[in-house]
């Protein structure tokens, strides 16, 4: 079976939620944390419930919902989410109230939303869906593990279709964690370009993109997954080689790329992975996406939105091109990212005809 | 559907080795005591399943250099997965297609919250800030065996682990992987005690699964890990065969963030998909693994579940194993996993410690004394928040 990207929601930095792909897209190079745009959550909540949700939860629910609705899914075969950090809001708010209260005093309501798959719990409960229902929590390949898993039930026949999706959110306490831990650019340096940045740490941000995933063509179908494989650790000197396995193993070798996406995110001291790649791929378009989504560690799914969004249209938004080579089609492209030189993902999308 | 069982590792409560596990499984020896690692104003109120080594012990016997970052579950992960990996006799991991999939609800929660404010004066704690996510603690264990490849955590509360076996299994099956670790690692924090308390359902005494009188879960903290090959893996190397999956599912309960069903929906749906993967009956289960927590609302809902599935007359029989090692949560179904095998290698039905007095809703007895006698198949369940049900069922070799 194959396997169809048929619908996304993407609540993200930009202005995602709403309009033609990147027609609203902006830089900020004066910001080293990007918080999401929101989207009009009047739309799908009532104040009392939007107040008490997190707003992952609330950017999970909104990105599903658009996505399902491209899709015209109305019951997935399997909810599939990956999140890096979790539900962090409500979990450092329960911390801290421990901490503060010395453990008295506390309320389980944070407690309850703390939990890592709340995200794609409360998405079953509103759809009444009692299918699958799994949650990744594995750094920079959290979404990479739902597409993978998502993609196997659609292979092996186990589902029709998948709902996947990637949340992870911002708090001021983890930022200041990862500003101490030198994951964040310092502030100091007041722009933070992504792009040949020679600065450690990165931009960070945070958002939710969902997708629909099924093995049946529709009319709105963006791209086919052909295939997606994660690495945890490889040497820097073999990875150029692995490229070439990945795609070798899809019958396609480098010159069949049509465009190269990788994660390049301005973190110095870990961009030799991504100058290995690029330099692999030199004779390929290439784009980038972190100077307008942020680092996070589902980033990599609003990539995934990227990539999915430019077969569709054929076209890539000057906003996002790392280096001057276009093409006249794009049929085949690879996704790269990893994190910290940990990691690694490939991911490989191709154009489909809608019927 | 079947998936050989080659290898196997735990630490818990009552024991730091398989043979230890077992050891205290067939003499009823339970380790629910107060708690000494943790510095907490609940020490007096409540019981807790811990490992009695400290962070500094099990730093010294994985060997870790004086300036590693491992939090507890970290710790215990690689401690449980060193031993999985030399019990399957594996010596060179990245010679086949190895992957590891392992699960943490709680991952580096004990250090955040140990230096929550210090973080900010104490420039030695720094390394820390990277050691909170589950990420982090798959890593670690991948790097103590040296497995380079796919390596992820799921983390869907106290079912993860048995989502972990179940996703390691399918990537066998569709021929991803050769062989692959998986299971589930959690180390008591401070964060989880306060949150089971808060929901009040934490006993101040011994959990009594089952009992009309239970009054809630004793925490525990635990890791173990089992290694899964495939067929041809086992062929080529003549793999001993401890055990084999031969069944799992998961469905969404859809009922509530934290309580589960009044009808058990989730579990029941759980377990029939494990059953029409596994091409069983109900009546082919000797044993049930419960998940039986001891919450007045998991054992009703549970034992609810199970009568749907086999009928009140015919449950086989079966115990709550939370009694001996406490609520190991993340951990639970790959603790649970070892104890299902050991049940099937051994021919033993674990006793449901701690219970008196039937459930006045259905007539369900546990079995409370050990029990010897020929088992082909055991079924074990866990429940997870966000209405997370997951069965997985293991077959003799």
């Amino acid at each position: 079976m194959k396997t169809y990207i048929n619908g996304i929601g993407c609540v993200s930095a930009q202005k995602t939620f709403e309009g033609d792909f990147a027609s609203a897209f902006e830089t900020h190079e004066n910001l080293n944390v990007l918080s999401v745009e929101a989207p009009p959550y009047k739309d799908y909540f009532s104040p009392i419930a939007a107040r008490r949700m997190a707003k992952g939860v609330k950017n999970g629910i909104v990105a599903s919902t658009i996505a399902m609705k491209e899709s015209g899914l109305e019951m997935p075969d399997a909810i599939i989410t990956g999140t890096g950090m979790g539900c962090i809001e409500d979990s450092d708010k329960f911390l801290k109230a421990i901490i503060d209260n010395n453990e008295e005093f506390l309320t389980p309501t944070s407690f309850i939303q703390s939990t890592h798959n709340t995200v794609a719990a409360q998405i079953a409960l509103g759809l009444q869906c009692k299918a699958y229902n799994f949650t990744y929590v594995n750094a920079a390949v959290s979404f990479e593990s739902a597409l993978l898993d998502a993609k196997l039930q659609i292979d092996e026949g186990e589902a029709n279709s998948t709902l996947i999706g990637a949340i992870d959110e911002m708090t001021d306490y983890t930022v200041s964690l990862f500003k101490l831990a030198g994951f964040i650019k310092k502030d100091s340096e007041a722009v933070f370009p992504v792009l040949d940045s020679k600065t450690s740490g990165t931009v960070f941000g945070e958002g939710a993109t969902f997708f629909v995933l099924e093995n049946t063509r529709k009319s709105s179908t963006y791209a086919e997954v052909k295939d997606v494989e994660i690495i945890n650790e490889i040497a820097l000197d073999l990875l150029a080689e692995k490229a070439e396995q990945f795609l070798k193993t899809n019958g396609l070798s480098v010159s069949d790329i049509d465009l190269l996406i990788t994660g390049i995110n301005g973190d110095a001291a870990f961009n030799d992975y991504y100058e290995a790649l690029t330099s692999q791929f030199a004779g390929t378009s290439q784009a980038y996406y972190k100077h307008l989504s942020g680092e996070y560690n589902t980033a990599s799914a609003f990539g995934l939105y990227v990539g999915a969004n430019i077969i569709r249209s054929q076209q890539v938004p000057q906003i996002l091109k790392s280096n001057n080579l276009s093409k006249p089609q794009y049929k085949h492209i690879l996704l790269y990212n990893q994190y910290r030189g940990i990691d690694h993902s490939f991911t490989l999308i191709s154009h489909v005809e809608t019927p | 559907m079947k998936v050989a069982i080659t290898g196997m590792g735990i630490i818990s409560a009552i024991g730091n080795s398989v043979e230890e596990n077992y050891h205290a499984l067939i003499n009823s020896e339970k380790a629910i005591t107060r708690i000494e690692n943790i510095r907490t104003v609940h020490a007096d109120v409540i019981k807790v399943g811990e490992i009695k080594k400290t962070n500094a012990e099990l730093i010294e016997a994985l060997g870790l250099p004086a300036d590693n970052n491992f939090t507890r579950t970290a710790l215990l992960g690689a401690f449980a997965a060193k031993q999985a990996v030399k019990d399957a006799g594996i010596s060179d991991i990245n010679e086949y297609k190895t992957g590891l999939i392992s699960a943490t609800s709680v991952g580096g929660m004990d250090t955040t919250e140990k230096h929550y404010y210090d973080y900010f004066t104490d420039e030695s704690l720094v390394k820390y800030i990277s050691a909170h996510d589950g990420g982090d603690v798959a890593q670690k264990i991948a790097e103590q065996i040296g497995l380079k490849g796919l390596v992820t955590t799921i983390s869907t509360a106290c079912s993860s682990a048995a989502n972990a076996i179940m996703l390691g299994a399918r990537l066998i099956n569709a021929g991803k992987l050769d062989r692959v670790i998986v299971g589930g690692t959690d180390g008591l924090a401070k964060f989880t005690i306060n949150g089971f308390k808060t929901l009040m359902i934490l006993t101040d005494s011994y959990n009594t699964p089952f009992d009309n009188n239970r009054k809630g879960l004793n925490l525990g903290e635990a890791a173990a890990f089992l290694v899964l090959e495939s067929d041809a893996m086992v062929k080529k190397a003549n793999k001993k065969v401890l055990a084999y999956v031969s069944g799992f599912g998961n469905a969404n309960d859809a009922f509530h963030q934290t309580a589960s069903s009044e009808n058990g929906e989730g579990a029941y749906l759980a377990m029939q998909k494990a059953f029409k993967l596994a091409n069983l009956k109900p009546s082919d289960i000797d044993y049930i693994n419960m998940h039986g927590t001891a919450t007045p609302n998991n054992d009703l809902s549970e034992g609810r579940a199970v009568i749907r599935v086999f009928g009140e007359e015919n449950v086989p029989d079966f115990s709550s194993t939370k009694a001996f090692t406490g609520h190991t949560l993340a951990a639970a179904a790959a603790i649970e996993a070892v104890y299902s095998v050991l049940a099937l290698q051994n021919g033993v039905v674990y006793p449901n410690l701690n219970f008196e007095t039937p459930m006045e809703e259905f007539n369900l007895i546990p079995q409370t004394t050990i029990k010897y006698k020929n088992i082909e198949h055991v079924l074990s369940n866990s429940f997870g928040f966000g209405g997370n049900c997951s069965t997985v069922i293991f077959s003799k070799s």
